[in-house]
């Protein structure tokens, strides 16, 4: 059985985002970029269902050349295969979802696992679009996975607490953040990522029309809070508690 | 601002009365025109009469069948592209069931979503965060029909009293077989919901435990009628339930204080309180920087301290 991972290239957590002076983005040159940590969890999850039935981990990336760094990480954790999809322009989730859509049709995929969000546009939508192009169900914000006979159930992070659904196979799953933690690659498993094989694709040749439907008309940074004041003890702050009228 | 679009809001409800979230998405959809909204449960009269109450509404769509009762994705979202066939707008708030329902509707209308809107700044023009709220960007969406969903803590809420909605029944789509309910483990928590909540006290990693966290969190939340909430870090360590999490990729809250104990202030922390009018941090090390964002901050060993605020308040 085959799982496709989709993974995409971000700016690390770790780095401050900075907007640009012109109001056109935010600065990605010259800074850190890693794997989304949600996409992360994804690969590892289909690593360790391969105990499970699974056989084949394809993963794949869409956006510019140096996306194969992302690929290759993911081969370095234990992905068998890559698939790298280039665009001049950037791709929407809508569009990457139409491009994930035939590389499915192609690959034929039980269970494409996606991260829930891309921690750089915060969007949280390409694995639901995906699975309704598909018509495929939909195991959204997963912290357990099982696979059964046909089947896989999903335990997901909703707003009250946990819901478990179960989904017929095919199916689409997106991670959260509680469902593994991730290994880290091994330098002997990095050098063989190596020789893993990668696949290099244009958006084109998916005959897929990925001309951006939102228009980004600016960016600008958010209002500054002002730090405050210190209070030097338990009584100074409950005089100040008490003075907005909380707790009295 | 009206604008001339006829919206169709998603309701969020537990079966019995309609949750807050739904409010701010029902003023998000009233600044694009006409406001109707979707009832999908089992056995949801009694939701759909409340929903007909809420100031500004015209008419609301009820579909109540076996196959919505737990909002699957799957099922639901044919129904919502069933109605959209008369209507300009999708407008879900950001729940779990909203960002579940709202993508799958906007891939088979083939529209691009807006996700999490802060503001309309027309009818086709929005605000809405990027990279954990550490910018803010207007985007324009070019599709013939519009699918958004909406940050309750930037919206007020809509009045829940002087509607008269005209209730009207809608066929089901039945159920599509592609997902199945299994059960859920939802907390009963008399405690105010997070996102609903005037004052929220959080706890971090620093509170070492799950009975450490009870211990001193509890009782000081109690003390001011205050929700709980935690980082990620105590979620993940099992301190506290996932639905506690605040956060990026957890809960946005904006209450009127949010007090903040043994927690660093990590951007995607951050991005999920910032906006909170009051926030106060206790934590031993001066230079964490929760203080950066904090009106009122205290340094110092949280077990000393928290038992003592309780003590005292
Ligand atoms: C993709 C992704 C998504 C994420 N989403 C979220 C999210 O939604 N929400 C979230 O919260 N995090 C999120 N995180 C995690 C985030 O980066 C931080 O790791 C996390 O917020 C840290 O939690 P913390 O502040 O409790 O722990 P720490 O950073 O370990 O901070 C503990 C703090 O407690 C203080 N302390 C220790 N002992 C005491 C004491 N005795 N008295 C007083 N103070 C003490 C320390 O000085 C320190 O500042 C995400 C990370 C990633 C990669
Ligand atoms: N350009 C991309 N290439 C590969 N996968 C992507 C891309 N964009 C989004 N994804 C996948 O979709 C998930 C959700 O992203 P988003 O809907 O943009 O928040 C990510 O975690 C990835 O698994």
């Amino acid at each position: 059985m085959k799982v496709l991972v989709p993974v995409k290239r971000v700016l690390d957590y770790n780095v401050k985002p900075r907007v640009k002076a012109d109001g056109t983005g935010v600065d990605l040159a010259n800074v850190k970029m890693s794997m989304n940590p949600f996409d992360e969890i994804a690969v590892e999850e289909a690593i360790r269902l391969k105990d499970k039935g699974v056989t084949e981990i394809v993963v794949v990336s869409i956006g510019e050349q140096k996306a194969q760094e992302t690929l290759r990480t993911a081969l370095a954790m234990g992905a068998d295969r890559a698939i790298l999809v280039t665009s001049e322009e950037k791709v929407e989730p809508l569009g990457v979802a139409k491009i994930l859509a035939k590389i499915v049709e192609e690959e034929q995929p039980a269970l494409v696992i996606l991260g829930k969000q891309a921690i750089d546009d915060d969007n949280n939508q390409t694995g639901q679009m995906l699975a309704g192009l598909l018509g495929w169900g939909q195991g959204t914000f997963a912290s357990k996975v099982e696979l059964g006979d046909g089947t896989v159930t999903v335990t997901r992070e909703v707003d009250g607490g946990l819901e478990t659904d179960s989904f017929p196979l095919p199916a689409i799953v997106t991670t959260d953040l509680r469902l593994n933690e991730p290994r880290y690659a091994s330098l002997p498993n990095i050098m063989k990522a190596k020789s893993k094989p990668m696949a290099q694709k244009t958006a084109a040749d998916y005959g897929v029309d990925v001309t951006p439907r939102l228009k980004t008309l600016k960016v600008v940074e958010p209002g500054k809070r002002q730090a405050g004041i210190k209070v030097a003890d338990v009584d100074e702050l409950v005089t100040k508690l008490h003075a907005m009228g909380i707790a009295r | 601002m009206t604008g001339n679009l006829k919206t169709l809001v998603w309701v969020e409800h537990d079966g019995t009365a309609v949750k807050d979230a739904t409010l701010a998405a029902v003023t998000a959809a009233s600044r694009l025109g006409e406001v109707h909204l979707l009832v999908a449960g089992q056995g949801v009269d009694g939701v759909a009469q409340a929903a007909a109450k809420i100031a500004g509404v015209g008419k609301v769509h009820v579909a109540d069948d076996a196959a919505y009762a737990h909002a699957l994705a799957e099922n639901v979202a044919p129904l919502v592209v069933e109605l959209m066939g008369h209507h300009d707008a999708f407008v879900a708030p950001s729940t779990t069931t909203g960002k579940n329902v709202a993508p799958r509707v906007a891939a088979l209308l083939d529209v691009m979503q807006i996700s999490d809107i802060l503001s309309v700044e027309s009818d086709d023009t929005f605000t809405r965060p990027i990279y954990a709220g550490n910018a803010i960007a207007t985007v324009q969406s070019s599709d013939a029909k519009k699918v958004i969903t909406v940050r309750g803590t930037a919206f007020d809420k809509a009045a829940t009293e002087g509607g008269s909605g005209v209730v009207e029944a809608v066929a089901s789509q039945g159920d599509t077989g592609k997902s199945r309910f299994v059960g859920a483990e939802i907390a009963e928590n008399a405690r105010p919901e997070l996102t609903s909540a005037k004052i929220i006290v959080s706890g971090g990693r620093a509170l070492g435990s799950g009975e450490q966290f009870h211990a001193l969190i509890d009782p000081l939340a109690d003390k001011l009628g205050a929700g709980v909430g935690a980082s990620r870090a105590a979620v993940d360590a099992g301190y506290a339930p996932n639905d506690y999490q605040v956060g990026q990729t957890g809960k946005i809250v904006a209450p009127e204080v949010y007090i903040a104990v043994g927690i660093s202030g990590a951007i995607q922390h951050l991005a999920g309180m910032k906006d909170s009018k009051v926030i106060v941090a206790i934590n031993k090390d001066e230079d964490a920087p929760i203080f950066q964002v904090a009106d009122i901050g205290l340094v110092g060993d949280l077990f000393k301290i928290v038992p003592e605020l309780t003590g005292k308040l």
